[in-house]
């Protein structure tokens, strides 16, 4: 089958060089006849044993039901009106005392509380970025939605981390709970955002608790993975003479293995809050305010300037908190009376200025920057019109089509086969089986045609950011300065709110699969940069030094030790590639992307479609399951790190 | 595990007695009681005397000039707060439930929806038309019906379909809709009437309007979903593809259509709580009626001419007093 090399590829770009060559077969024959055949088969039996699509499916007729079911009895089943409707009722309290109180200090209080806080966190130059953020985030003219967005943020990762904390202690403690815990976790991570808000609607209605909810299961696993890498970490020795000092379970984890993991514990508050802080702009589908109606307006405006201030907005104030909270966890001076004398001074400062300015973010200070970045579009639209309307049909004509109609007139047992195959070549058998699963999963939940679509375009867009990924990580292993200026554009793209990605392509290329491409690629492309070069510049320098010393070119070096050496990051590059992508060609069902992705946008907004929405996000996750288990490849590791910026 | 569970059954039994031990039901939730006194997120800043409304303003801009003639009402004659719900249709009508809704100011149909938040759970209320026409239906740009007259039967568009294959559209012709939240049965009817044509969602009103200024500047084939009222039609014409005649109850079933829209009264509907506690913020919504006119007006001067809402609804409003005058209480 012609789509299995893509799958494939980044793993078979990087033989590893030292294995010894056998006499007998050489390695391509296997493979390649495998392909050969899968072609053959599909050849032979190409659209027989289809399975098209029905949106009147018995399936997603029950579905609804369910939902009816559920609508009828909110205010009647016990399960809901003791359990559903408290945790609502909970979680929305919350996050009103959250928003009230933002709201009530007034923007020099916050501004001034903001300050303080940073202060205590790093120092004079933390406080003063934090007093430039969020004076900047004024500027912007977008003072109360900011608010709204920050009270959301705060309010999810104070749930997350209660919730989370706690369990990563139990999990780094015990290994039976891990093994639960694990595999949950890496579902909640693989999940596509967009697949649960429906779920979360069903049970919690719309609006901020049901935001709050869905960010928690987002932002959660971070803190929990983090927590219990820290507790595992704490030393032996340090366990041993607590122990042989007679101290209880309960004592050992206070006074010996907390302290010691806190500083790694802060970092996963860091990862946790910067993680919400991207899935909140999404919830104001579901009725959540702030930023993401702003950005929500500007994208059904296809109006990328407007789209550019609420994205502004939210970047500053992640890059605020990230340096605030990383700053927190390196713990650098330590904390005297004087110290948290000059943060109240400071928070006090700002408190006692709000009674005497207005109420209201000063509109003098507001800086007007959507008419210029308009008028750039305007001009780019004008005059690249042909160029861009022949990129999109090319590549529709080219790429995506073909491959969608291979995928979608294949039968369904070829697909499976060739993925089973695919999956037990690269990550062995348990992926295999665990692949074969969920494609079945897809089957049986009638969403086959749809899957395989979306899945042509997740193939070609994380083909794309590898490739580019690949090519800058490279250079920015070898070049110190080009990584460096680079990193303040990765910072800032890997905390753009997901769905601004959608703009730039949307402005270019209209509404289509391509733009979804587009906007997954430049959503994707940090990680990667970051993890290749990572790997790379963790290739030892004695190698380096050694390989040149024999006589290796640059590109040798780079063939033939450097990529061999870094296969790890790679293969993590490309397992972080493939999930992320999904995820975004997901929200490019905004812009008519289409398939899974419109099906549960679909779902949300339209009510005879509930059951196919919810069926497509679980088809989803599936699908996410299954590239994740593929690509997972040699080894496992903590996914937390890389899915946010990294130090 | 065990202690996380027994720590979440402990808070969640403390929270189940301190709140009256009797459950809760989502429509008695103190906290999103409607239009309670000074909202968290107003500010300290203008003395609302009436408190606030919360407004859905669903994703086209003719809704979006109902809620700025309605909103700048509120705030500047009636002294109330506006929130502002940027929501799809369907989201709106369980804001009524939830509590996060208070009035929808352009209802288009929903039949369904009526049914089960009116009539079965009874958190919602219809206040009659306010006044607008809707019409939606399978619209082509003047140039192809000139020149294939006999294209505006849906009879013949399989013919035609070749011309309006696009790179998305899968080797059948494209049928452009908008945003995925509207009132649309077109999936249904390409299936139901045979035509050789794929549903292709551009995601938005403005994509729906950037494509028909295209296809008329360029004379490039589109075959599109869209309705009235609507600003656009001032400025270039679109001519309206006949589909079978709709008659009642055709519609009955979504997926079995192979019918015509519905002509539509577009309606006004608030949340009961609304209607008991809404004071003169209710009596205003429930007068409110203004023609196609009135709206595109406003909607005009929103997309073309540069206004903000606030703006817009400034100039219609100074200029029609005699129409909003009877829209106040009494």
């Amino acid at each position: 089958m012609t789509t299995a090399p893509p799958q494939a590829a980044p793993p078979a770009v990087l033989p590893p060089a030292e294995i010894p060559v056998r006499a007998r077969l050489p390695r391509w024959v296997l493979p390649a006849g495998g392909v050969v055949f899968a072609i053959a088969l599909y050849v032979a039996f190409r659209n027989t044993a289809l399975l098209p699509h029905d949106d009147d499916a018995p399936q997603f007729h029950w579905l609804n039901d369910v939902r009816d079911w559920i609508d009828e009895n909110r205010n009647s089943s016990p399960v809901f009106i003791y359990v559903i409707n408290y945790i609502r009722l909970f979680v929305g309290q919350i996050a009103d005392l959250f928003t009230t109180a933002l709201q009530g200090l007034g923007w020099p209080g916050l501004i001034g509380v903001a300050g303080g806080l940073g202060w205590l966190a790093g120092g004079w130059r933390i406080a003063l970025l934090s007093v430039a953020g969020f004076g900047g985030v004024g500027a912007l003219g977008l003072w109360e939605p900011s608010v709204d967005t920050l009270a959301l943020t705060l309010t999810a990762v104070v749930l997350s981390l209660a919730f989370g904390i706690p369990l990563g202690v139990l999990t780094g403690r015990s290994a039976r709970v891990r093994r639960v815990v694990t595999p949950v976790l890496d579902v909640m991570q693989i999940m596509p955002t967009f697949s649960y808000i429906s779920p979360m609607v069903l049970l919690f209605l719309i609006g901020t608790p049901s935001a709050v909810i869905a960010t928690v299961i987002y932002a959660m696993p971070p803190a929990v993975r983090i927590t219990a890498l820290a507790v595992q970490n704490v030393s032996k020795t340090a366990l041993e003479a607590s122990d042989s000092l007679g101290a209880t379970r309960w004592q050992t984890l206070r006074k010996v293995q907390l302290p010691l993991a806190k500083n790694t514990i802060l970092l996963g508050v860091n990862q946790t809050l910067l993680a919400a802080l991207s899935m909140v702009p999404l919830t104001a589908l579901i009725a959540a305010p702030g930023l993401g109606v702003d950005l929500l307006k500007a994208l059904a405006r296809v109006n990328v300037g407007l789209a550019l201030v609420p994205g502004l907005a939210i970047v500053i104030m992640a890059i605020v908190l990230d340096r605030m909270t990383r700053a927190a966890a390196a713990g650098g001076r330590r904390r005297g009376p004087s110290r948290w004398a000059v943060g109240a001074v400071i928070a006090g400062a700002g408190i006692a200025l709000t009674p005497a300015l207005a109420a209201d973010f000063p509109e003098d200070w507001q800086i007007p920057i959507v008419k210029p970045v308009n008028d750039v579009v305007e001009w780019i639209e004008f005059h690249w019109y042909g160029f861009t309307g022949f990129v999109n049909d090319s590549f529709a004509n080219w790429i995506l089509n073909p491959m969608e109609t291979t995928l979608t007139t294949a039968p369904w047992w070829l697909v499976i086969t060739t993925v089973v195959a695919l999956a037990w070549s690269i990550s062995g058998l348990r992926a295999a089986l665990i692949a074969g699963g969920c494609l079945g999963g897809m089957a049986l939940l009638g969403l086959w045609q749809h899957g395989m679509t979306t899945l042509t375009v997740v193939l070609v867009a994380t083909l794309i950011a590898m490739f580019f990924g690949l090519l800058l990580g490279v250079v920015a292993a070898r070049s110190t300065r080009f990584a460096s200026a680079l990193r303040p554009l990765l910072d800032a793209a890997q905390t753009m709110p997901t769905f601004s990605y959608l703009l730039p392509g949307l402005a270019l290329f209209g509404p289509g699969r391509f733009t979804a491409i587009v906007a997954s690629v430049i959503y994707t492309v940090p990680v990667v940069i970051r993890l290749v070069e990572d790997g790379i510049r963790g290739v030892p320098g004695e190698t380096v030094e050694a390989a040149l010393a024999s006589g290796s070119t640059r590109g040798q070096l780079l063939w033939k030790v450097q990529l061999p050496m870094a296969r790890r990051s790679l293969l993590v590059a490309a397992n972080q590639g493939i999930v992320m992508t999904l995820a975004m060609v997901v929200i490019g069902a905004l812009v008519g992307a289409g398939a899974l992705g419109y099906d549960v946008y679909a779902g949300f907004a339209q009510r005879e479609d509930y059951g196919k929405g919810l069926a497509a996000g679980v088809a989803l996750v599936l699908l996410g399951i299954m590239l994740d288990r593929i690509t997972q490849g040699a080894d496992r590791r903590p996914r937390s790190r890389g899915l946010q910026s990294v130090p | 595990m065990r202690k996380l569970h027994l720590i979440a059954g402990v808070a969640i039994l403390a929270v189940s007695v301190a709140a009256c031990g009797g459950g809760a039901k989502v429509n008695d939730t103190g906290a999103s009681a409607a239009p309670s006194a000074a909202a968290p997120s107003g500010g300290s800043a203008a003395p609302s005397a009436g408190g606030t409304v919360k407004l859905a303003v669903n994703p086209w801009v003719g809704y979006e000039a109902d809620a700025a003639v309605i909103s700048y009402l509120l705030q500047n004659e009636l002294g109330y707060t506006v929130e502002k719900k940027e929501l799809a249709e369907e989201p709106s009508w369980q804001g009524m439930e939830s509590g996060d809704v208070d009035v929808i100011l352009e209802n288009w149909g929903h039949d369904d929806l009526k049914q089960k938040y009116i009539d079965d759970k009874g958190v919602a209320v219809a206040l009659g038309p306010n006044g607008n026409k809707g019409v939606i239906g399978w619209y082509v740009p003047e140039w192809m019906a000139t020149k294939y007259p006999d294209i505006t039967d849906y009879k013949n568009l399989n013919k035609y379909a070749d011309m309006f294959k696009t790179s998305e559209s899968g080797g059948k012709g494209q049928l452009l809709d908008g945003d995925p939240s509207y009132v649309t049965n077109d999936e249904a009817l390409v299936k139901n009437l045979k035509l050789n044509f794929k549903v292709v969602f551009g995601g938005s009103e403005d994509a729906l309007i950037k494509a028909a200024k295209q296809a008329t500047a360029q004379q490039k084939p589109l075959l599109m979903y869209f309705y009235e009222p609507q600003w656009l039609f001032s400025q270039l014409k679109l001519v309206k593809v006949n589909l079978p005649a709709y008659t009642k109850g055709c519609d009955a079933d979504p997926k079995k259509i192979a019918c015509d829209y519905p002509p539509y009264e577009l309606d006004k509907i608030v949340s009961k709580k609304f209607q008991d506690s809404g004071g003169k913020a209710f009596e205003l919504i429930k007068n409110f009626q203004w023609t196609n006119e009135d709206q595109n007006q406003v909607a005009d001067d929103i997309t073309n001419n540069g206004m903000s809402d606030e703006a817009a609804a400034k100039k219609w409003v100074d200029a029609h007093p005699d129409v909003w005058k009877a829209w106040l209480p009494q």
